[in-house]
């Protein structure tokens, strides 16, 4: 048995002894302070205005103050009281799964579709990548000018659609609009976990007489998991933060029904409400650890459970 | 016919549709509305310009919407911050891939917290203020460094890991001290990394407009983005759907340069490094 095993002479674990005087042997080889000015830019421009997002929303900063007051939770009582919190979180939520939806359904679609090594796969794969390289604000106008009640989509068709003023419908075109800026680069991801899926896998499963149907469901489907953790993550938590393609084409209207909590920061800072919109930003900050936390592990289980 | 067959004539087909749809239509939209002449813009549709004028739409989109100064102020934000996110970043990266202590993981996982959580624009406002530097440049840089730092910092250290620790053990042994084995072996290694991270980082800073709203604001240093904003809301009482149009190739041409250049490269990096 191991624990009676009596060692005549405890033999030292770790490499030699450390000499007096002298720094350990990562500390030389990789020292610390090629990390700091990483650390340092990060610490001061992300996490301290983080930080102080827990303070300046219980203030009464302004541009209609020069000093800044503590008000405890007046901010919040207002954002709650007008009704703009509810919104703004119900909005976003909504946005943020539409639009998450639409860019994985649209991008594993034509990852499928695109999945051979073709000459004329690979033409068409970059042909969808396009829109990932056009700016999110133009995306925005692009889509006005076609979805405009005077626009080219209502022309074509011979119809007089509001397309884009709609209190119930608008925001599922913008979170559509979403998913056809960013699917090209949900189809890449899909891609990458297509082809990382092993020849004799599919080879087997056909022998075992799967359609493709049965194999998609059976084989490649759990295969893809973990581009679909990442796919739906990005996604989700990049929608949340979504702010140009609102803007360009609806502005949040009409009447709010598509203000997300951008663009309801960027009024109301507009405003000089600034310890408003800092409220805004927190609700923003929480709701986003709140939603990313339990994904982010759940996904990562079903990922060993597939 | 069975579906095989179908599946084999059908796909190139149905590709071709929605190829021609989804993205054939919008760009012939923009393409030819950034041709008209306004009278013929007003109201946009899919239909030729009866009458061509791109080039005085580009040189009205150059006089009228400060396109020009647009594009170098958002080269002098856009390249020093690709530029330190990728040289810090692999800096920090290499630390955190190499040294194994609590201290250097959670150090690891503050840095790559930005991944999740969204920068707080409001204050970031407040303390550019107090530090002199908001509606400058340098605030501008800073602010984006801070916010993709995090992605670069996360690919290279996952890249970092997998290369092994013997190429810079037998550097170590010529006598080569850190920096030289970082200038000389950690950053070349990285270079498909790299090339993936600042297409990536260039893509998101080169379209941003909502922090440089409140970071720049409009004014002498606008980039691209905020001109065209300011172009497309005066829309309402200009109907300059024809300059909006011209101002969009010109925005989106540089990227999609940029993406022909490093295709193969981009392609293999953002999907290497998303699925592990």
């Amino acid at each position: 048995m191991a624990h009676t095993v009596v060692r005549t002479k405890p033999t030292p674990v770790s490499g030699p002894p450390k000499k007096v005087g002298r720094l350990p042997r990562a500390a030389v080889h990789h020292p610390w302070w090629f990390a700091l000015p990483a650390i340092v830019v990060f610490a001061g421009f992300f996490l301290v205005p983080n930080l102080l997002n827990f303070y300046y929303p219980f203030t009464n900063w302004s541009s209609y103050h020069a000093d800044i007051a503590f008000t405890g939770l007046d901010n919040f009582k207002t954002i709650a009281d007008d009704g703009s919190l509810l919104r703004a979180i119900r909005t976003t939520l909504l946005y943020a799964l539409l639009a998450a939806l639409f860019q994985n359904c649209f991008g594993l679609g034509l990852a499928l579709l695109l999945e051979a090594d073709s000459r004329f796969n690979r033409f068409f794969r970059a042909v969808f990548f396009l829109p990932v390289l056009i700016s999110a604000l133009a995306t925005g106008y692009v889509f006005q000018a076609l979805l405009d009640q005077d626009g080219a989509v209502n022309s074509v068709l011979g119809t007089d659609i509001p397309w884009l003023g709609s209190t119930t419908w608008t925001l599922v075109v913008v979170t559509l609009i979403h998913g056809w800026k960013w699917m090209g680069l949900s189809m890449l991801i899909y891609l990458a976990g297509l082809k990382g899926i092993p020849g004799d896998m599919l080879e087997a499963a056909r022998m075992d007489g799967a359609g493709p149907w049965r194999t998609f469901w059976s084989v490649r489907w759990p295969m893809l998991a973990p581009a679909v953790t990442f796919n739906v993550t990005t996604a989700l938590i990049g929608s949340m933060n979504t702010f140009d393609i609102v803007q360009a084409t609806t502005g949040g209207g009409p009447a709010a029904a598509t203000e997300v909590f951008n663009i309801y920061m960027f009024r109301i800072f507009g405003q000089g409400l600034y310890a408003q919109a800092s409220a805004m930003s927190l609700v923003l900050f929480l709701v986003v650890v709140a939603v990313a936390i339990p994904l982010v592990v759940g996904l990562r289980r079903r990922e060993q459970l597939l | 016919m069975n579906p095989s067959v179908a599946w084999r004539y059908g796909r190139p087909a149905l590709v071709l549709l929605l190829a021609g749809l989804a993205v054939g239509v919008p760009l012939w939209l923009v393409a030819v509305t950034s041709a008209k002449p306004q009278a013929e813009a007003i109201k946009p549709n899919l239909d030729l310009p009866q009458h061509w004028q791109p080039g005085g739409n580009y040189a009205d989109a150059v006089s009228q919407g400060e396109m020009l100064r647009g594009f170098f102020n958002s080269l002098l934000v856009v390249v020093p911050s690709v530029a330190l996110v990728l040289l810090l970043g692999a800096g920090a990266a290499w630390v955190f891939a190499r040294r194994k202590s609590k201290l250097v993981s959670s150090a690891y996982a503050l840095c790559i917290s930005g991944l999740l959580l969204p920068p707080a624009v409001i204050t970031i406002v407040m303390e550019l203020r107090q530090l002199g530097l908001a509606n400058t440049r340098p605030g501008m840089i800073a602010v984006y460094t801070g916010m993709y730092l995090s992605t670069s910092i996360f690919f290279m250290t996952g890249f970092i890991r997998a290369i092994p620790l013997e190429l810079e053990e037998a550097a170590r042994m010529d006598g080569a001290t850190p920096s030289r084995i970082f200038w000389r072996i950690v950053l070349p290694l990285l270079r498909p990394v790299i090339a993936t991270a600042t297409i990536m980082v260039m893509l998101y800073a080169w379209s941003d407009i909502f922090y440089a709203f409140f970071v720049l604001g409009g004014g002498e240093q606008a980039t691209l983005p905020l001109n065209l904003y300011q172009v497309a809301s005066a829309q309402l009482y200009l109907n300059n759907w024809h300059l909006v149009f011209a101002y969009v190739v010109v925005m989106s041409l540089p990227m999609v340069a940029v993406f022909l250049v490093g295709q193969r490269k981009i392609v293999s990096g953002i999907t290497s490094g998303a699925v592990k």
